[in-house]
């Protein structure tokens, strides 16, 4: 499959992204300039980590105007899987892809450590190959990772059960001691309505090769690679 | 003209840096500060010379761009 990376000017999480796909994955993968206005041919597209146009104003606030961003969310309303890490988290809640917002952390400071996060749902393009419960070692590096969704939002986020990963101690319990950043319900990661649309403020792709100090990231990549494959046997499978 | 957006977060929205700017006003004294909130300020310089006119731009461009309306809410002063 193909991997659309796309590159704002400030994205510093492209090309670990782009290596992840291609060199520990083997799939396709192309970057996607952020002037683009077309994805390429990509089957799967992810808003890398980083800085995009400086996050001057609000962090992903300027991104989402960027041309590519009407591929994008062409492409998420016909069903097609979009990750956004980090950064590219932030962009897909101010272009209104993902619901809630993002405030400075908690205790303000920048927070770059390996957290522990539970799979709360494996009905999405990003978590398929994970089992419910799991607990993953993955990298955090943000200052502006305190998800926030008002009391009405929130409610209806966790009954349409959008909290894809929450922040946990070692054996998956949920403790404020653990939580890194004051995400509301220990919020790491959600997916939209429809669940192609996924936003985490962990870095997967930086937790693929054990060299790095852990291979737990790979779980999101396998994931979406298994669920394009399962798809491409459903097609095969209907007759002509 | 020139208006003034000052973008704030709202009420029901934790504060992280108000709130320590708060705690460090009381560690110097100011035990009657009760709170603190901290926000944005934007001054735009408009072509028009209507007050509804620049108040409408404004209002475009804090509901686009300068405010997020899931934590911050804003308020624009003309002149």
């Amino acid at each position: 499959m193909k991997f659309g990376v796309v590159v704002f000017p400030g994205s510093n999480c492209d090309e670990d992204a782009f290596h992840a796909a291609k060199d520990v994955f083997g799939q396709d993968a192309e970057y996607l300039w952020h002037k683009d206005t077309a994805l390429k041919g990509a089957d799967v597209v992810i808003l890398p980590g980083g800085f995009a146009h400086g996050d001057y104003l609000r962090t992903g606030a300027m991104a989402r105007f960027s041309p590519i961003m009407g591929a994008v969310r062409g492409f998420a309303e016909r069903g097609g899987p979009v990750l956004g890490i980090c950064n590219g988290f932030q962009i897909l809640l101010e272009a209104g892809l993902l619901p809630g917002a993002m405030l400075r952390n908690r205790g303000l400071k920048y927070r770059c450590e390996h957290v522990h996060l539970r799979v709360e749902q494996t009905d999405t393009p990003f978590t398929a190959a994970a089992v419910a419960g799991q607990v993953l070692r993955i990298p955090i590096g943000h200052g502006e990772g305190n998800y926030f969704a008002p009391a009405d939002m929130l409610e209806a986020i966790e009954r349409n059960r959008q909290v894809v990963l929450r922040y946990t101690d070692p054996h998956g319990k949920v403790d404020e001691a653990w939580n890194p950043n004051g995400s509301i319900n220990a919020v790491a990661g959600v997916c939209n309505e429809a669940r192609n649309v996924v936003g985490m403020m962990p870095h997967p792709e930086r937790a693929c090769e054990a060299l790095l100090g852990g291979v737990d990231g790979r779980a999101v990549f396998e994931s979406v690679i298994k669920t394009f494959r399962l798809a491409d046997l459903r097609r095969a499978q209907v007759p002509a | 003209m020139r208006a003034r957006v000052f973008v704030t977060l709202k009420p029901s929205v934790f504060d992280p840096q108000g709130r320590t700017i708060a705690e460090a006003l009381h560690s110097l004294g100011y035990a009657n500060v009760d709170d603190v909130r901290q926000g944005k300020y934007f001054e735009l310089d408009l072509q028009t010379e209507e007050a509804s006119a620049a108040r409408k731009i404004a209002a475009e461009v804090a509901d686009k761009v300068l405010a997020n309306p899931v934590i911050e809410s804003y308020k624009i002063e003309v002149d």
